[in-house]
């Protein structure tokens, strides 16, 4: 029963800490899950966070599978509801109040103060998962591939995304090698 | 960021006939207001539809071009909002515009079909990964999917913070959150306690940054042809 209140504690203040959204929050959300509360190790928060990516939807719905790791259905249910319901209910309440403040100065120096902060912690989350998943040459590869391809023309993430996968599974370093080098 | 408009101007007058995806200015006067059942159906196949990260996108074309419930403005201004507020931008994109179309309720609807396929896929794909964690292969896929996630994390962030990564001030401000967080460890909520009430207080209104910058002409011609990076 601690373990669905802690769950329910964590994911609820990382959703009010999710300024710039859900890839800002992945530092702490690592932090928590991995080496606070030992929900789940660095590795298999690196596979959860990437089977977000291949899933529709908001990619942090993976905070799902977190909870089902900790605690099955039950804990899955208690994660979505306090990762998603606070700030559902923060911006309801907050927007409405922003609408009536359209014409306050403060509202552009809110706005503008908080983008730098938010792109900064954008940076650290992709830092996160760039520490859990870019181990050799193919995997700088793949990051430095997805990124060029990506700022060439539009092309729909998920190709790109199914394709490293696919990629890494066929010349990815042998097992005995990939667990001595993957914490 | 208005300036996605003026980026490119579609030729032909027809919006069907358009290819570009950015006629939205000549788009129409917003239509009534959508049904429950309408908002819950476009917000489910956005939901369904959009892998990879993309929602925002996906929200764009089904709100702003093929229903016309809000004009591109419209959409750029909620935008805004929801990138400054905490949460994920797409959820909170669905509270503010099913608030805006049928009220609390219609923000609860408009979140739920957002989230419900993703949470089925979701919850199916965790099952799975749960029996299988220890297979090698799939290790080795999910590094992989991880690895190009790196890139396209990478690629949103440069276009979300275009504007910023031009400005001396919020590079440095960004800085610092970043070295806070990845180098230093500070905890989330400190960071943001601290930075952001300093963040704001710098521009504040008819503080030294503002004032400079009402004399900075040259930097707004700069950004208008740059704001292309955005969408």
């Amino acid at each position: 029963m601690s373990k669905i209140f802690n769950l329910a504690w964590v994911f609820g203040l990382l959703s009010i800490l999710a300024v710039g959204g859900g890839t800002a929050v992945l530092p702490e959300m690592q932090r928590m899950t991995v080496d606070q509360y030992h929900w789940v190790t660095a590795k298999q928060f690196r596979d959860i966070y990437s089977l977000g990516q291949v899933a529709p939807g908001p990619n942090m719905l993976m905070v799902m599978v977190i909870g089902y790791r900790v605690a099955g259905y039950l804990g899955a249910t208690v994660v979505a509801f306090a990762f998603f319901i606070p700030d559902c209910i923060i911006t309801l309440f907050a927007n409405r109040m922003w609408l009536r403040f359209a014409d306050s100065p403060w509202r552009l120096a809110v706005q503008r103060g908080m983008a730098p902060i938010a792109i900064g912690l954008m940076l650290s989350g992709t830092y996160s998962i760039a520490q859990l998943s870019i181990h050799n040459w193919l995997s700088l590869g793949i990051a430095a591939a997805t990124l060029s391809v990506l700022m060439w023309r539009r092309v729909n993430p998920l190709l790109l995304i199914s394709v490293a996968g696919i990629l890494y599974m066929l010349l990815g370093p042998n097992p005995v090698t990939a667990i001595r080098s993957i914490p | 960021m208005n300036g996605v408009n003026q980026q490119y101007v579609c030729m032909n007058s027809m919006n069907e006939g358009c290819q570009s995806g950015a006629d939205l200015s000549e788009a129409p006067p917003v239509r009534e207001r959508p049904t429950i059942g309408e908002l819950f159906k476009v917000f489910l196949t956005a939901g369904a539809i959009s892998f990879g990260g993309g929602v925002v996108a996906y929200l764009r074309q089904y709100l702003v071009k093929v229903h016309r419930w809000l004009d591109d403005d419209d959409f750029l201004d909620a935008l805004e909002v929801s990138e400054t507020l905490p949460g994920l931008n797409s959820v909170n994109m669905s509270v503010i515009v099913g608030d805006r179309m049928r009220g609390a309720f219609g923000a609860a609807v408009a979140v739920i079909g957002l989230m419900l396929p993703g949470m089925v896929v979701m919850m199916t794909l965790g099952v799975l990964w749960d029996q299988q964690r220890h297979d090698v292969n799939l290790n080795h896929f999910l590094v992989g999917v991880a690895a190009s996630a790196v890139g396209l994390l990478l690629t949103v962030t440069l276009q979300l913070g275009h504007k910023q990564f031009v400005r001396p001030l919020d590079l440095v401000l960004m800085a610092v959150t970043f070295v806070a967080v990845s180098v230093f460890k500070v905890a989330l909520g400190w960071v943001l306690l601290v930075v952001g009430p300093a963040a704001i207080w710098l521009y504040r209104p008819h503080g030294a940054v503002e004032t400079a910058e009402r004399f900075a002409h040259l930097r707004d011609r700069f950004h208008s042809h740059r704001s292309h990076w955005r969408h």
